[in-house]
């Protein structure tokens, strides 16, 4: 079973759609047992990182996520969740990747949000990126990224290089919405549905 | 580099998508799940759906298919009409929508648009902006999906476009009506001004005809966007092709 973290924000029903097309059951909950127990685990987010982390707080997720050892990916604001700090609400966030969150400045023809497909570049050997190509397109929707630091296994250029895909050891992330991503973001998902628990 | 999105816009009455020419005599263009399915699998970057009847009637859009759309497609979508209420808002995103678009709702009551960011960012508002090119005034119209109702807002487009982003709409879909249905291009510097304006994504939407008006649009405005209907669900403009020739023409699109 694979769980997605209800982390209180809209629209995860995309994502529980995306793994239904892959064959895989899921599901959403705020439950530390079953999060522990689960084979994998999702961590979406779209909202607000203040609101995401006071809610993974107020349901006692903070170090129930920190301690998961099987495969672990969050999603976009899920993602960004993982690294230490956000500049939105100057927000603490779970510190698994120890770099901070930064802002888009909009200037000349970089709209902000970034919204949009734009290309996977930098790819490292990683399992999650079996079967991608090198500048392959993917869909983003954000105002914050991370920027590029050891773990990025896959950067993206809006101006500068930020992180789009992220990875060490069991934590995993994805800046883009693998679950919006056509053929690619769908294989993204099954290369991660398809490892080791 | 963000590529230039092609979207395809399906208006939605009762069930089944339709599209009249400057919003009038309305013409049946097929079930909503089948068309969405194609345009996915035909490489769009993304899809909206108007109910154009909600704002008028005072309904929300049924919310059922929605839902069907999620289970059913892996590119993002936008829902629109009659989205009153941050409940109304909440449902839709819930059923698998990745963004709402509040027109005249915003024009009635403004400070919606910042309790829908406040409550689930500002990448999921968009302001839809119906605008008529007036002598050399840009106005706001409201209602515009029943023609019987529609009104002109007393507000000028470039000033209402500055205000939506500041209370925290995430991306503007400016509709040019003098352009819509007629199929003579967009109505670039309308779209150029407002572009200018804002520093969020704009949509640009009315006017599309032919391969070229994409061109036009991308080559000589910062526009992120073209959105386009009838064009596309008649087969005028199938979207490989359209990508194909943006893509020769040095227009970077996804392919």
């Amino acid at each position: 079973m694979i769980a997605i973290i209800d982390s209180g924000g809209a629209n995860i029903a995309s994502v529980q759609f995306a793994l239904e097309r892959l064959g895989a059951e899921s599901v959403l909950t705020k439950d530390v047992k079953i999060i522990q127990s689960a084979e994998k685990v999702l961590l979406p987010g779209v909202g607000t990182a203040p609101v995401a982390m006071q809610n993974l707080a107020e349901y006692g997720l903070i170090d129930c996520i920190r301690g998961l050892t099987q495969p672990v990916m969050g999603i976009c604001l899920g993602m960004q969740l993982l690294f230490a700090a956000s500049p939105e609400g100057n927000t603490p966030l779970l510190g698994i990747f120890d770099a901070d969150c930064e802002t888009f400045t909009p200037a000349q023809g970089r709209s902000v949000p970034h919204m949009g497909w734009n290309r996977l570049s930098k790819l490292q050997g990683h399992p999650l990126l079996a079967g991608v190509d090198e500048g392959a397109h993917v869909y983003f929707v954000h105002s914050y990224f991370a920027p590029v630091t050891a773990q990025t296994i896959a950067a993206t250029n809006y101006g500068d290089d930020f992180t789009a895909i992220v990875a060490e050891n069991n934590f995993m992330g994805c800046q883009f919405h693998p679950e919006k991503s056509g053929l690619v973001g769908g294989q993204i998902l099954r290369n991660f549905l398809e490892m080791p628990s | 580099m963000l590529t230039k999105r092609i979207i395809a816009c399906l208006d939605v009455r009762d069930g089944r998508v339709v599209k009249g020419v400057q919003f009038r005599n309305h013409v049946d263009m097929g079930d909503i799940l089948e068309l969405s399915e194609r345009y996915a699998d035909e490489g769009v970057d993304e899809l909206v759906f108007y109910d154009i009847t909600a704002s008028s009637d005072g309904r929300v859009v049924d919310k059922s298919w929605v839902s069907q759309i999620a289970r059913r497609i892996n590119i993002p979508f936008c829902v629109a009409g009659g989205i009153r209420t941050i409940a109304d808002a909440k449902a839709i995103l819930n059923y698998g929508a990745d963004k709402i678009s509040v027109n005249s709702p915003a024009l009635e009551r403004p400070e919606f648009i910042s309790e829908l960011a406040a409550t689930f960012g500002t990448q999921c508002v968009v302001a839809g902006i119906d605008s008529r090119r007036e002598g050399d005034k840009l106005e706001v119209y409201q209602y515009t999906g029943d023609e019987a109702k529609t009104i002109k807002s007393k507000r000028d487009t470039v000033s209402w476009v500055r205000e939506v982003t500041r209370l925290g709409a995430g991306e503007i879909v400016l509709n040019c009506m003098n352009n819509d249905g007629v199929r003579q291009g967009y109505d670039i510097d309308q779209l150029a001004a407002v572009r200018a304006a804002v520093t969020v994504p704009v949509i640009a939407s009315g006017g599309a005809g032919d391969y070229v008006h994409f061109a036009d649009l991308f080559r000589q405005t910062d526009i992120d966007g073209a959105l386009a209907a009838s064009v596309f669900h008649s087969g005028k403009i199938p979207i490989p092709k359209l990508k194909a020739y943006l893509n020769s023409k040095s227009i970077e699109v996804r392919v």
